[in-house]
């Protein structure tokens, strides 16, 4: 079956854009092949900067003949009705139409046949409009044509078409359309500078190999695989060792048509600027790869550039002029290093005066402060030294006015971690400057000095409770301050360093920030819930009344009653947990056992949510785990059908008295203990124990379902059986909402 | 490159060289070689014969060097390439012509970049100027891994469609004949091509007025006066475009679009001189930039019911 050879070649094409280009002209032109019944047998598309081609091999040369029927009036219809029946389907007379009996009558039955076209003709038809509809993610339009309305939207300007389309053994036929002037044929060019003149081909099998005679390599694959390999002997050949970098690899292998790999060097006295910066500077402006000692795994004095000729002095120009450009780029990231090194970082802070960080939520100076309030609030709750902690939290941000992070944000933090040594800061608060930011994604490391820990989690929670302040929450798809991002960062902070922390206390005295209105009614609330809030932690309303009596001197002030900024917490805990659930979910835990932990409430300790849940995992894999789970799932069936018939609960003690049968007594027994059982384990989050105190509730129960009938015909002994079982509901929610829990 | 220009006037050799080298080049093919503007402006794509003249139907090819102004970049002359006053090689060329490609490197041959010991590469550059409320695709493109144009082929400018696109080559002067002529520093830029005591550096022409006008931009500009001219011009562009409307026949016309553009491109550099006084705080800079915006889009609406912008 014939084969098809696409190729459009224009001017540069920017390299983030030619993978997806490629992968988008064949998804696009195989569909369409599909669609209009010509199946073919594979396909394959590649870019260069200069050019997207693609093959498909295996397409028929005819699309199959259709036949459709379609049916018509009734015998006797009306004349106007058979006259558009056989416009419709293009017969000369009834008498060529078939008759059909149905139980509403007899119908005329006309029969279509649609004779397949020649794929060559289908493809010209098809090619135009793919071109003139491409998904690029930015185009424009040139030259003279472009005067015009409906001129060509193409990503820089097209300069030829190059469409085949026939047998390996035959000449191929070229497939004959035009786009805004440019006409489909057989020419194409070679290499921009070392072959660039006119190349005819036939087939995708001599255009590769031309190509390849004239200075193109085709395949990005194949253009990568070659920078690879000679930098790594390039390096290897010297003693050295490339430091690898698949961005920097995609990108470069989209720049050149015929890549020549080359080795510069710069001064070693440039190797007194950080290894990320000098990285960063090679990395970013020059598109070039840096070299490693593989002794020491320091950076060497060498980049490797990627040409895209060779040059016919061996490339001694090349190389001497990439020399000059990264020795004034090193001394420049060298010259900024140095001057950032002459301001203290926390000289820099009043300028955060000046600089918005959103538009509600004030200054970068204001969350400084803020971040650094929380910091010191989380501090003692995880155990690291307030003092450091309020330290870091006032430098952490100060690097963002650095002349090197300005040129590179990039390496925000990191300076942040070099500047605070080089001025004599505690390791701890040096760190976490750099640390404070982590983790940014799942796979990034997660901090585990305290300190950092501390300055993470207030940097993340307070973005978290000024975006939830002023309503700007994660919706869909759309969480453009990345949101779920920093709630994972929250999480795992907490999960993998083990942390004990109610995230609820801090949480509410931050919100406390985004206040704008009066504080009577907050401080009459706070008053008025003080036993509750005092059980949370002794003291925790006054503390509450006072800051906000501080924010009330400060002018600003607070919006709506306590209940306000209790529910913005509630609400982000709430969230907390979503983001857990699919945490664990993704880790493989059960999602039910999640939600019956859930199910619960008030679980805003992270931690022992994640040992809950491991614990009840690992209890429902055992006989008696599954078995109790049976009998509590079957109590609970039996009470919402009664709760239902009653229209009541059967909340309540019940009556010791009114036990008629010893199994009833027993139950009654085993639930006391194992209620203080269970307890005593969860106080001690001993979650393991916790679960066995559940196991022995299970022969009791197979006991009671066994011998006695709840439904009794008194009405009295029923209530005190229904009581009982929902003593059995209530004695396994020390663990966990068993009704959420599958079987 | 030509081989029967006397030494002193080698592109290689001479700054002066090397500008007339690209000036005769573009000449060629078939540019009117311009002028620099009358005015100080923060580039070449300011000079109405691009910013106006991308703008209407009729064709337009120039070439021209504008000084370009960027108070920001005053380094006192003790930067060794960034300077507030610079040159800019500015071509333009309306429809864009098909080989503008080939014609660039051939510009480049004849100030002396040969394309087979030099890697030339283009690499992908959106430009945008939000203050002429303008925007292009394009490249910068690389000599051996420096920045050495901009290539850009003009899809809007003043608001208004490009039709035809035009395409833009800008040439930093100073940095691509430092290449050429091999110094690191611009001040040791050989000027007119003499040595010894002919010899005249590009140091001995401006090194002075880089640390003067580095002076007055960042320290003693007056900012009363500056506010002042900013208002000024701003009220003088809209009066000017005001009074240019005439109803010819039954079509509109404007007989004042350069005198008010002239107003735009001075509120421009003004704003400029304010910034580098870091006396305009990041709010306010935006919405400067808008007010200049909007008088370069007035000035463009202006210059397309103008003969030269295409009505007719």
């Amino acid at each position: 079956m014939p084969d098809l050879l696409l190729e459009l070649f224009s001017e540069e094409i920017p390299a983030r854009m030619q993978a997806k280009a490629a992968d988008d002209l064949r998804r696009m032109v195989t569909d369409k092949l599909v669609a209009e019944g010509l199946v073919y047998e594979g396909a394959k598309a590649f870019a260069t900067p200069r050019r997207l081609a693609l093959t498909v091999h295996g397409i028929p040369a005819r699309q199959p003949d259709l036949k459709t029927e379609r049916r018509g009036p009734k015998i006797g219809a009306p004349d106007a009705a058979v006259q558009g029946f056989l416009k419709a389907t293009g017969l000369k007379s009834l008498d060529e139409a078939k008759i059909q009996r149905d139980p509403k009558g007899d119908f005329y039955i006309g029969l279509i046949e649609k004779p397949g076209r020649d794929a060559i003709e289908v493809l010209a038809e098809i090619l135009p409009v793919i071109i003139r509809t491409f998904p690029w993610p930015k185009s424009m339009r040139w030259g003279a044509r472009s005067g015009k309305p409906g001129s060509l939207n193409w990503v820089r300007p097209l300069h030829a078409i190059t469409a085949t389309f026939g047998l390996e053994t035959e000449e191929p036929d070229v497939v004959k359309f035009e786009v805004d002037g440019v006409a489909a044929g057989q020419t194409t060019y070679g290499h921009r500078f070392m072959a660039p003149d006119a190349i005819q081909v036939r087939r995708f099998e001599d255009y590769e190999a031309k190509l390849l005679a004239a200075k193109v390599v085709l395949d990005p694959e194949r253009r990568k695989d070659a920078i690879l390999t000679d930098a790594k002997q390039l390096a290897f050949a010297q003693g050295f060792e490339l430091v690898e970098d698949q961005p920097l690899l995609d990108e470069v292998a989209g720049l050149v048509e015929w890549p020549v790999v080359l080795m510069g060097s710069f001064e070693p006295d440039f190797l007194a600027t950080p290894a990320e910066v000098i990285r960063a500077t090679i990395r970013n402006n020059q598109k070039c790869f840096v070299v490693r000692d593989p002794k020491t795994g320091k950076l060497a004095n060498k980049f490797i550039l990627v040409a895209n000729i060779e040059a016919t002095d061996g490339g001694a120009t090349i190389i001497a002029g990439n020399e000059r450009v990264i020795r004034a780029r090193l001394s420049d990231a060298k010259f900024f290093y140095e001057t950032d090194l002459k301001t203290k970082l926390e000289d820099r802070l009043p300028k955060f005066e000046q600089i918005v960080f959103h538009e509600k939520l004030g200054t970068q100076a204001e969350r400084i402060e803020r971040i650094k309030h929380l910091a010191g609030l989380i501090a003692p709750r995880v155990g690291a030294d307030v003092v450091r902690v309020e330290r870091a939290a006032n430098l952490a941000k100060a690097d963002l006015l650095t002349e090197v992070v300005g040129e590179f944000p990039e390496v925000q933090g990191l300076m942040g971690k070099y500047y605070a040594l080089a001025q004599g800061e505690d390791a701890s608060v040096a760190a976490a400057c750099e640390e404070h930011y982590k983790p940014q994604g799942p796979g990034d490391r997660v901090p585990t000095d305290p300190v950092s820990v501390s300055v993470a989690l207030a940097d993340k929670l307070d973005t978290l409770i000024g975006f939830w302040a002023i309503n700007e929450k994660p919706t869909g798809s759309k969480d453009p301050y990345a949101l779920r991002r920093a709630a994972l960062g929250v999480i795992r902070l907490i999960v993998e360093n083990k942390l004990r922390l109610d995230l609820y206390v801090p949480a509410i005295f931050q919100s406390l920030f985004f206040a704008d209105r009066t504080i009577s009614a907050f401080e009459k609330d706070v008053a008025k819930k003080a036993a509750s809030l005092d059980f949370v932690e002794p003291g925790l309303a006054e503390k509450l009344a006072e800051r906000a009596r501080e924010i009330a001197r400060s002018d600003r002030v607070l919006e709506g009653g306590f209940d306000h900024y209790h529910a913005l917490i509630q609400d982000l805990l709430a969230f907390f947990a979503d983001r857990l659930k699919v945490q664990l979910r993704e880790q493989g835990a059960r999602h039910d056992l999640v939600d019956g932990v859930f199910a619960l409430g008030g679980q805003d300790d992270l931690l022992m949510i994640v040992r809950r849940v491991e614990a009840l995992g690992k209890f429902l894999e055992s006989d008696d785990g599954k078995n109790l789970l049976a009998g509590t799932k079957r109590a609970s069936n039996i009470l919402s059908i009664e709760e239902k018939k009653d229209k009541r609960t059967f909340d309540g003690a019940p009556d010791a008295a009114l036990y008629g049968l010893a199994e009833e007594k027993a139950l009654a027994k085993a639930i006391g203990e194992v209620k203080t059982e269970a307890s005593a384990a969860v106080a001690k989050e001993d979650f393991a124990a916790a679960m066995s105190a559940m196991a022995k509730l299970r022969p009791p129960v197979d006991a009671f379902f066994d011998k006695v009938r709840v439904n009794d015909d008194d009405a009295k002994v029923r209530e005190n059986r229904l009581k009982l079982l929902n003593e059995i509901r209530s004695a396994t929610r020390a663990v966990a909402d068993f009704s959420k829990i599958q079987d | 490159m030509d081989a029967s220009l006397p030494a002193h006037m080698r592109p290689e050799r001479s700054f002066q060289g090397f500008i007339l080298a690209l000036q005769r080049f573009w000449a060629e093919q078939g540019c009117v070689i311009l002028q620099p503007y009358d005015m100080e402006m923060g580039a070449g794509t300011f000079h109405p014969a691009t910013t106006l003249r991308a703008l209407g139907p009729n064709p337009w090819n120039a070439a021209y060097v504008q000084p370009s102004r960027r108070p920001k970049d005053g380094r006192y002359g003790e930067n060794p390439n960034r300077m507030q006053h610079y040159y800019q090689f500015q071509v333009i060329m309306k429809p864009s012509p098909p080989n503008l490609q080939e014609l660039y490197l051939k510009s480049l041959a004849a100030i002396g970049i040969d394309s087979a010991v030099h890697d030339i590469r283009f690499v992908e550059d959106d430009w945008e100027s939000p203050t002429l409320g303008a925007w292009g695709l394009g490249w910068e493109c690389w000599c051996d891994g420096m920045e050495v144009s901009q290539f850009t082929y003009f899809q809007q400018v003043a608001g208004f469609e490009c039709a035809p696109v035009a395409g833009e080559l800008t040439y930093g002067l100073e940095r691509l004949a430092m290449y050429v002529q091999g110094v690191d520093r611009v001040y040791d830029l050989n000027f007119n091509g003499r040595e010894g005591d002919a010899k005249v550096t590009y140091g001995d022409v401006f090194l002075q007025a880089e640390q003067e006008y580095s002076r007055h931009n960042f320290e003693v500009a007056d900012t009363t006066m500056l506010f002042e001219q900013f208002k000024m011009a701003e009220a003088a562009c809209k009066k000017y475009l005001d009074a240019g409307w005439r109803e010819g026949g039954n079509k509109k016309q404007h007989l004042m679009a350069l005198p008010a553009y002239d107003q735009c491109i001075k509120a421009s550099h003004v704003f400029n001189l304010l910034d580098a006084r870091g006396v305009i705080s990041v709010t306010e800079r935006q919405s400067y930039i808008l007010r200049v915006r909007e008088l370069a889009k007035a000035c463009g609406e202006a210059w397309i019911h103008t003969e030269a912008g295409g009505a007719a």
